[in-house]
């Protein structure tokens, strides 16, 4: 864990209210696992107060790791207003990562929206391993071009809401096809999105036999476990009560978490 | 201005502190959260998260929302309980060269004694703060924080079981906090602690749902600070015993202003989630300042406002 004042190397918008913000932030790019976060911080006065959370989307060369966001309120605006040389607290990495298998077959990331953040990450690691990708969102200005992100030998299907690009439907419909085919079946799905879509992948992924990590979202004041605001439902297999997305996870093993008990945003 | 080290020790009653800046209950978990970036033992002391007898699982999420200049939680308490806290986290905070105070709460007066017995010669805990008033569980909390004669009797029942200083921790959400703060003091409290968060909501206009889980919440931050100032204020003419500030300290400055107006340590909190060095950096800049100012001891600064 690394408390540091990362320069904004670049700040731009690659889809319909999407950013990429790459950071000069070496040491915690250095030691920072696919899935893991970091809390930024966006202001100097009092208003934002909090550091805010977001999944290290992976890296551009040595020292620079990138930030893919949303604008979804005043703090992501102001972010989106910063640009190169501007340096901003940058405390990572933080959190728990996917745990991924040295071999045990395909990965196959499944992305709703702005969940693909920390999966271009895990595609990036996945050089020279089999890995899949699917991706779905609302509509085709909302997909954010991969294409100098992740190495090309990754497999990505789209799907819309709307059907602007790839077909119309969802991305657990996707998801679905692919675990019914006769093809050998994923050895892990990651997957990261809005909750009831998490919610329909585990269920998925638990009728197919496929193990199931899940990345997943939550409004956080402290990042490291101290505050304990950020917690998640706890399934009874992981001992029910709640867990931390910020210090248990942000990825969980989609048994830990009691889909029932759990209303996401 | 000499090079001569500034006497950054205060008294608590009966505990001593090395330095006037104590990290404020549930902001800092047990100390080793934040022990990668910064030395706990750099700091006056720290207030660990609120115990009860039993494990409490804590308000179903959203517990956190931001609102300007400040933050509403909601977190209910969460907590291991006492016997794991006995088991796991004592071991870890006997380690640490700092004032440990366990914030303990109870559903009953009873129970509050209970806690107090039950860390009776516990050697890794310095102070008990007596947790009247939080805003966030159903019962018990602010129920007790809220009734002078309540808040003396769990005053009484802690101070009867403890073989420690006993800290009491008093509320804003009351029409006058000298009627409690006289309350507690004449119970046998060896210090005050002052203000814990105060009640408050956001709403989400989309949803029309309330922000928070449990609806409503407590709010910190930079936004409470002029409140808990003017409460400090007050307090300290109302009582003899010392007492510690908190609410919205983010530096030094705010820091100062507690001193100035009669708090003899003060307690960092909502500061950490914005920078984890905060506290540390309030206790350089508080000992700069007594430098600057030719003031010896920092004990010499608490109480000097001019009306």
């Amino acid at each position: 864990m690394i408390d540091m004042r990362a320069a904004v190397r670049f700040n731009e918008a690659v889809a319909k209210d999407l950013f990429l913000m790459g950071l000069e932030a070496p040491a915690i790019l250095h030691s920072a696992r696919p899935g893991q976060f970091v809390m930024l911080g966006l202001g100097e006065g009092a208003d934002p107060l909090l550091r805010r959370p977001f999944s290290i989307c992976g890296r551009k060369g040595e020292d620079t790791l990138l930030i893919l966001y949303r604008i979804v309120g005043r703090g992501t605006a102001l972010l989106a207003r910063l640009g190169e040389g501007v340096d901003l607290p940058c405390l990572g990495p933080l959190g728990r990562g996917f745990d991924l298998p040295e071999d045990g077959g395909t990965v196959l990331a499944v992305a709703g929206g702005i969940g693909i953040a920390p999966l271009v990450s895990l595609m990036q690691s996945r050089s020279g391993r089999p890995c899949e990708c699917l991706i779905g969102c609302r509509t085709a200005a909302e997909l954010v071009p991969l294409d100098a992100l992740v190495p090309p030998d990754r497999v990505i299907r789209v799907i819309t809401d709307d059907g602007s690009s790839g077909r119309r439907g969802l991305v657990t419909d996707l998801l679905e096809e692919r675990l019914g085919r006769k093809e050998k079946p994923p050895g892990l799905i990651c997957a990261c999105g809005p909750q009831p879509m998490l919610r329909e992948v585990a269920r998925l992924a638990a009728q197919a036999h496929v193990s199931c990590q899940v990345s997943l979202e939550a409004r956080m004041a402290c990042g490291v476990g101290a505050c304990q605001g950020c917690v998640v439902a706890a399934s009874t297999g992981a001992g029910g009560g709640y867990l931390r997305v910020c210090r248990e996870g942000p990825v969980f093993d989609a048994e830990e978490v009691d889909w029932g008990r759990s209303h996401g945003r | 201005m000499g090079a001569e080290p500034v006497d950054m020790r205060v008294s608590l009653g009966p505990l001593q502190l090395k330095n006037p800046v104590v990290a404020a209950s549930g902001t800092y978990g047990y100390g080793e959260e934040y022990a990668e970036l910064v030395d706990p033992s750099l700091l006056g002391g720290i207030v660990v998260k609120g115990l009860s007898l039993k494990p409490r699982e804590g308000n179903p999420p959203p517990r956190i929302v931001e609102t300007p200049c400040g933050m509403l939680n909601a977190i209910g308490l969460a907590n291991c309980g006492l016997d794991r806290f006995l088991a796991e986290k004592v071991p870890l905070l006997d380690n640490l060269d700092t004032a440990v105070i366990v914030n303990i709460y109870g559903h009953s007066t009873a129970e509050y004694g209970d806690l107090a017995e039950a860390l009776r010669g516990v050697d890794a805990v310095d102070a008990l703060e007596v947790n009247i008033s939080c805003p966030n569980v159903e019962c018990g909390g602010l129920a007790f924080g809220t009734d002078p004669l309540a808040a003396a009797r769990v005053t009484e029942s802690v101070v009867r079981h403890a073989d420690k200083p006993v800290i009491v921790k008093l509320s804003p959400n009351v029409t006058d906090i000298r009627v409690i703060a006289r309350a507690v003091e004449a119970a046998g409290a060896d210090a005050l602690s002052l203000i814990n968060t105060l009640t408050g909501m956001a709403v989400d206009v989309a949803s029309r749902r309330p922000l928070l889980g449990n609806v409503s919440g407590g709010l910190s931050g930079p936004a409470i600070k002029p409140v808990a100032l003017y409460m400090l204020y007050q307090t300290v003419r109302a009582v003899h015993i010392p007492v510690m500030g908190m609410g919205g300290i983010m530096g030094a400055r705010d820091a100062l202003e507690f001193l100035i107006t009669g708090a003899t340590a003060l307690q960092v909190g909502t500061a950490h989630f914005v920078d984890p060095r905060a506290s540390i950096e309030i206790v350089a800049g508080i000992e700069l300042y007594c430098r600057d100012h030719g003031i010896r001891r920092v004990a010499d600064l608490s109480g000097t406002l001019v009306v």
